[in-house]
Order: structure tokens, then C-alpha cells, then sequence
């Protein structure tokens, strides 16, 4: 009963404050989501609360709204009742789908001329997932990449050399095969909750992307890919390095903290918690090659609502600078183990020194050279679910991968030829 | 005369505010179902369109669909007669005069007191290969572990087993209740009679306990196609929608795919499979129910 009254109190302040501050203020209302949990929610509101210090005229409600799909649903369902968050931080995967919906602006219509620089100013791998149909549609915030975590302990037990960890699918392969004991796995590559994602590098690696033409096409039946996901299923059947079936992208960090894998494939949003926790010695390096390095990138980007005022978009144009301006990028990413998202960001001091305590806090960001886009189309929803479909079934051997990956291509080729 | 017809007003009266609530949370959205199941699903770009059957005839050829439809009968034809038999039994033990019969009772309650998620979750490193409880296990009596959860051969079974451990507990209370409201002198005549245990169960207790069955069957039915919570934690309906169900089906096309007249068409799947269970159940199994 007395939460009930103080919540009631609350809401009479803040009605009283909102009144007051509309008078001479922008209010902005921002949807933010954390996919891993934990004191990140902290981190975004001191952000904030910064930036409503340094800019007394703007008002910024930050909410957070639970994981990437809830944060979706809850700014298009606000977007619908009327009642319209300005910016939010969204999947930068969700680009077509607020597109379709008709729900953000280009970047170009909210920016002057001189903001034009800024826009360069991000890594361009960064950039891919937000720029479609000859606009820029999403600024990057909270981007990561997929990198290899490896046991060093259990390379050296092995008669590895726990400074060289595998460069190409060759040696990884081999390498998994010499890891691999009695209750260790030489390798996992997770196969749940993202298998795309994970495809993604293995297909960048083997020279092929997965979708073009602004999200209206998809390569799933290339060669080079239908080869990516042969590799990845031998890994388990033929090399023996991996256990067969899926892999759950759940529980995979603690199987490698407990020693019972040797590498794991994961993104790098777990640096932090991989380094608070492993009481064994670990390192973390790039993807492997087979043509070249890849890995796809992940994570949130900034979006501008249509539905708002000039003030408004310029309120949010000034929220999403100072969010993503170098110094807190570099903020950002030594709390959380994100990449920095602008070069300038890794030429602060702060960021640096990190840099210099803890090196492999750098392999992502040395990795960004050779990354692409994530996997995001039209319909991006279902066309996705058709690769983890065809992924899975591959993995768990009920179908050839040149079959599934067929039939996935015949039904997105369904899915996106109204688009086209 | 104007009296009856001034009770059937009173009557109607009293009936209203059930009627009012059932009619806008219920019935009313029943209704929309059907009616958006008929329309394509619009974005503000592209408008929504009448389709006729068009949807139904999509549902015909959705592979996912038939496999999540085939799941789904898997999944109620075998968790629903397991907990039944299970609660019977618990109950009939917690039902004895036994030392620490309380305790008893409590542990076999304790799953239905938990959250779903939170089962899901304790569940999911029961599964998960290597670490998990069920391969320790395996591994130190000398077996190999296995991937349950990654493995389309297993992965429902799994799933189906949680299921029944979070259910036959609940169904329990309920026999349980029936068992304590049993007069003893049946037991006592049957024992004079020389009538063995078994036989007593079978021409005595069970035929008694029918009604309880009827009700028991019919919430496990109904929760077979409710509960997906621990789908979320566990699966996510893979491998390759292995361990898919239709409640979880109807979720993703609302909301990760946001089709919702299509989930509207599949939710009307569901509604019709519920009435035809219900019907079955009321019409053919409580002719044959001895009510006292």
C-alpha cells in the first residue's frame, strides 16, 4: 500500500514537473534496451543524467525496455497509441522493419551541412547495418563483434602454443582435434539464439555476404556459403572438435569458464564478465581465415522518430552527439566491453590506457576492418528465422546443408520478390 | 406471473456484471480474431487487404506449420496422461498414513509453487551437455553425455518432461482433495468383502474419483496448449523448430515477425482445437461419469 501511494506521489511530481518544463523545455522520451543485463541500465542513466546537466533546456526520460525484440515492440506499440518515444536505441537489424512501418527519419533530414563530417566520422563497418536505400538511417551506440575466447592453460596442456592461436579454418580445426580430451571440447561455435549470426562470420570468411540489394535479396544457396555451413557442421562430424547438435548461446560462457571447451566463438559484450570470472589463464583473438578474416558486427543503433517536431529532432540530434561523442564511446566501451565506435574515440587517454592494461579489449576493434554488416533484410523476422531453420538443420544432420540452404533461398526469394 | 418475471430480471441482473466482463475480454476478442484473420496484415507503407480464406490457405502450405502442428499433439498426448497417472499416484501415497506425510505433500507441490521461467532456467542446466546435472550424472556412472536440448530427437521429450514435473504436482492437490472426502466405510465393506487393493482401486476408488479426472483432464488439456514459458528459456523452439508449439508459433508471427493477422488466423486454429477437445470431453466421457 505505501509503495502504491509513494508511486502516486511520484506521478503527481512528475506531472507537475513535466507541465513546468514544457514551458521552456524539450522533452524527449528515448526506449534503450540491454541485452546482457545487469548495471549497464546505470551506466546509460548517468550518461544522460550528464548530458540534461550540460543541456538545461532538454529533458531526456531514458527508459529501458528489456532486450532487443521488447524494446522494438514497445516503441512501435507507443508509436501507434500516440503517444511517441522521439529516439530510441533499437537492434540495428530492425533498420526495414521501422522503415516499412514508415516509423524514423534519414539521418540527412534531421543533420545541417556541417554535420555531414560527422557522420563520417564512425567506423564505416559500423555504419553498413544503419545506411540502406541511399540513406542513413541509424547511428551506432552499443556495437559489438564476435571474437575467438580461448583457454590458454588448455593450449599449452595440449603442446599448443598459447600465443598462436589458430589463423585460418585449417588450423582451427586441427588445432579443436588436439584439444579435445576425454571432458573437453576443442571448440563450440553457439547454434542458438543467433546462428546467423555466427554463420555471418563463416560465410564473410569464405569471400561471401548473405543478403544485398537494400534488403531485398539473400545468397543463401552460394556456393561459398552452402561450403560455410559443410565447415561448420564437420567441425563436429569429421574433426571431432565440437559436440554435435546445436550449441545453446546461453550456457556456452560458463562451458568455457568451467574448462570444458577450449575456444569458444562469442561476442565480445562478454569480455568483461569472461575476465571477472575465468580463473584460468584466456586470451582473445580474431576470427580465423579461410579466404579472409570476417566476422559480422551486432548490437544497437540510434534512431530518430518520424513522428516528431523540428525542436524535438534537434533535441535528439543533440542527445545522440554527446552519446556518441569520442569521450564517452571510450566511457562506454571500458564499462561494458562494446567497441569504441569512432577511431577519435580510440585516441582519448582514458580509452588508451585501457588499451594498454588490457589488450585484448583491441582485438575487436583491429577486427573492424574486416567486418560486415549483420544479417538484415526486408520481412527481416521470418527471412531470418529461414537461416536459423536451415542452419540448425544442417547441424543436427537432418538435411544436407546444400539442401536446406536451398530451400530457405526459395522461400526469402518468396518473402522479398514483392519488395524488388 | 409478474413475480417469476421480475426473479428472471433479477436474475439477469445479477448475472450482468460476469456477462459484461465475459463479453469484453472474451467473446468480443474472439470475434476480432476472426475477423483479422480474414485480412492480410498491413504496414503503414503497404494497406491491409481482405483475403478471403487467404490466410487458411497459407496455414495449408506453411511447412512450419504442420510440423508445429504435429509438435503439438506429440506434446499434449504425452505430458496430459503422464501427469494424470503421476498426480493419481503421488496422491494416493501423500494419502497414507505415513510419517512426515506433510513434508511429502510439500515436495510434491513444491514445482507448482515456482515460476515457470524460473523452473525453465534451473531446467535448462539439468540439459545443458558437460556441465549440466543430468550428464554429470551419466558421465560418472561410466555413460556418455548427450547434447538433450540440441539433439530434434530428444529436444521435445525434454521439454515435455519438464512439463510434466511442473504439473503433476498441481493435478495432486486435486485428487488429494477427492481421496480425504472418500467415505471410509467403502474401504471397510471392500476389505470385509476380501476384495484385494487393486481390485478396490478399480471397481471402488476410480469409478469415485471420476469427476476429479474429468476436471484434472480437462485443465491439463487446456494447459498443454497454454504453457510455453519454459520455450522461451529452453529452446526457443529449435533445433529447426523441433521443439516448436502452436502458442509459441502464434507468438513469434506477432511479435518477432509483427504478422499479426496471420497469428490471428493461427489463433483461430487454436480456439477451434480447444472447442472440438472441450466438446469431446464434456460430450462423451460425462455420460459415463458417476457424480454423487
Amino acid at each position: 500500500m505505501f509503495g502504491r501511494f509513494k508511486a502516486f506521489c511520484l506521478a503527481v511530481v512528475l506531472v507537475f514537473a513535466g507541465v513546468a518544463a514544457a514551458q521552456a523545455q524539450t522533452t524527449l522520451t528515448m526506449y534503450y534496451p540491454v541485452a546482457v543485463g545487469g548495471p549497464l541500465t546505470k551506466i546509460v542513466d548517468s550518461m544522460v543524467a550528464d548530458f540534461e546537466k550540460q543541456n538545461s533546456d532538454i529533458d531526456v526520460e531514458a527508459i529501458y525496455a528489456g532486450n532487443y525484440n521488447d524494446a522494438r515492440i514497445k516503441a512501435l506499440a507507443a508509436l501507434r497509441s500516440g503517444k511517441p518515444a522521439q529516439l530510441s536505441v533499437m537492434f540495428s537489424i530492425d533498420v526495414y522493419d521501422l522503415i516499412e512501418q514508415d516509423a524514423i527519419v534519414p539521418f540527412e533530414e534531421v543533420i545541417s551541412e556541417k554535420d555531414r563530417d560527422w557522420l563520417d566520422s564512425f567506423y564505416p563497418a559500423l555504419m553498413d547495418n544503419g545506411k540502406t536505400l541511399g540513406k542513413t538511417w541509424g547511428i551506432p551506440f552499443q556495437r559489438s563483434t564476435i571474437v575467438m575466447y580461448y583457454n590458454k592453460d588448455a593450449f599449452r596442456r595440449a603442446g599448443l602454443d598459447p600465443e598462436k592461436p589458430p589463423r585460418t579454418w585449417e588450423e582451427m580445426a586441427e588445432m579443436g582435434k588436439k584439444l579435445t580430451t576425454g571432458n573437453r571440447w576443442g571448440l563450440m561455435i553457439p547454434s542458438t539464439g543467433y546462428p546467423y549470426w555466427m554463420f555471418g562470420a563463416l560465410c564473410k570468411q569464405n569471400g561471401q555476404v548473405l543478403m544485398g540489394d537494400n534488403g531485398k535479396k539473400t545468397y543463401f544457396a552460394d556456393p561459398r556459403v552452402v561450403e560455410a555451413l559443410e565447415f561448420w557442421r564437420d567441425l563436429s562430424g569429421e574433426y571431432g572438435a565440437m559436440p554435435s547438435g546445436t550449441i545453446e548461446w546461453g550456457t556456452l560462457r560458463k562451458n568455457f569458464l568451467e574448462g570444458k571447451t577450449a575456444i569458444m566463438w562469442h561476442s565480445t559484450g562478454n569480455l568483461s564478465a569472461v575476465k571477472n570470472k575465468a580463473d584460468f589463464d584466456f586470451g582473445v583473438a580474431m576470427l580465423p581465415k579461410k579466404i579472409q578474416r570476417g566476422t559480422p558486427t551486432g548490437g544497437g543503433n540510434f534512431y530518430i522518430f518520424k513522428n516528431t517536431s523540428k525542436e524535438e529532432r534537434k533535441a535528439a540530434l543533440r542527445l545522440i552527439k554527446f552519446m556518441t561523442s569520442p569521450k564517452r564511446s571510450a566511457q562506454w566501451s571500458i564499462k561494458t566491453g562494446y567497441i569504441g565506435i569512432s577511431p577519435a574515440a580510440y585516441k582519448t587517454k582514458a580509452l588508451r590506457d585501457y588499451l594498454a592494461e588490457f589488450p585484448p579489449a583491441a582485438v575487436a576493434r583491429d577486427q573492424l576492418k574486416y567486418a560486415t554488416a549483420e544479417f538484415s533484410t526486408f520481412q527481416t523476422g521470418r527471412v531470418r528465422k529461414l537461416l536459423d531453420d536451415a542452419i540448425q538443420s544442417a547441424l543436427t544432420g537432418e538435411e544436407s546443408p546444400q539442401e536446406a540452404l536451398s530451400k530457405a533461398q526459395k522461400r526469402a526469394d518468396q518473402l522479398l520478390r514483392p519488395y524488388r | 406471473m409478474i413475480s417469476r418475471r421480475m426473479m428472471a430480471v433479477y436474475g439477469w441482473l445479477l448475472l450482468l456484471p460476469a456477462i459484461s466482463l465475459m463479453a469484453v475480454f472474451t467473446h468480443w476478442p474472439t470475434l476480432t480474431t476472426f475477423y483479422h484473420s480474414l485480412f492480410t496484415t498491413g504496414t503503414v507503407i503497404r494497406s491491409s487487404s481482405f483475403a478471403g480464406l487467404g490466410n487458411y490457405e497459407r496455414l495449408l502450405q506453411d511447412p512450419v506449420f504442420m510440423k508445429v502442428m504435429g509438435n503439438t499433439l506429440i506434446f499434449v498426448f504425452g505430458t496430459v496422461p503422464l501427469s494424470i497417472a503421476l498426480a493419481l499416484i503421488m496422491a494416493l501415497w501423500a494419502n497414507e498414513r505415513l510419517p512426515g506425510k506433510g513434508l511429502l505433500r510439500l515436495a510434491y507441490f513444491t514445482p507448482t509453487i515456482l515460476p515457470m521461467i524460473a523452473v525453465a532456467n534451473i531446467w535448462l542446466f539439468f540439459y545443458t551437455p558437460e556441465i549440466g546435472l543430468l550428464d554429470q550424472i551419466l558421465t560418472s556412472l561410466g555413460g556418455s553425455g548427450h547434447n538433450w536440448l540440441g539433439d530434434p530427437s530428444t529436444v521435445l521429450w525434454c521439454l515435455m518432461a519438464t512439463t510434466v514435473w511442473k504439473e503433476a504436482g498441481f493435478f495432486m492437490i486435486f485428487y488429494l482433495a477427492a481421496l480425504q472426502n472418500m467415505s471410509p466405510e467403502l474401504r471397510e465393506a471392500a476389505m470385509l468383502e476380501g476384495t484385494s487393493r487393486w481390485m478396490y482401486f478399480r471397481r471402488v476408488l476410480f469409478p469415485l474419483l471420476m469427476p476429479t479426472t474429468l476436471f484434472v483432464l480437462i485443465n491439463s488439456v487446456l494447459n498443454a496448449f497454454k504453457l510455453v514459458d519454459h520455450i522461451f528459456i529452453l529452446t526457443k523452439g529449435g533445433p529447426d523448430n523441433a521443439s516448436n508449439l502452436l502458442l509459441y508459433y502464434i507468438y513469434q508471427n506477432a511479435f518477432s515477425f509483427f504478422d499479426t493477422n496471420y497469428a490471428a488466423t493461427l489463433t483461430v486454429v487454436m480456439l477451434l482445437l480447444l472447442a472440438v477437445v472441450a466438446v469431446l470431453q464434456f460430450g462423451l466421457l460425462d455420460r459415463r461419469i458417476h457424480y454423487r
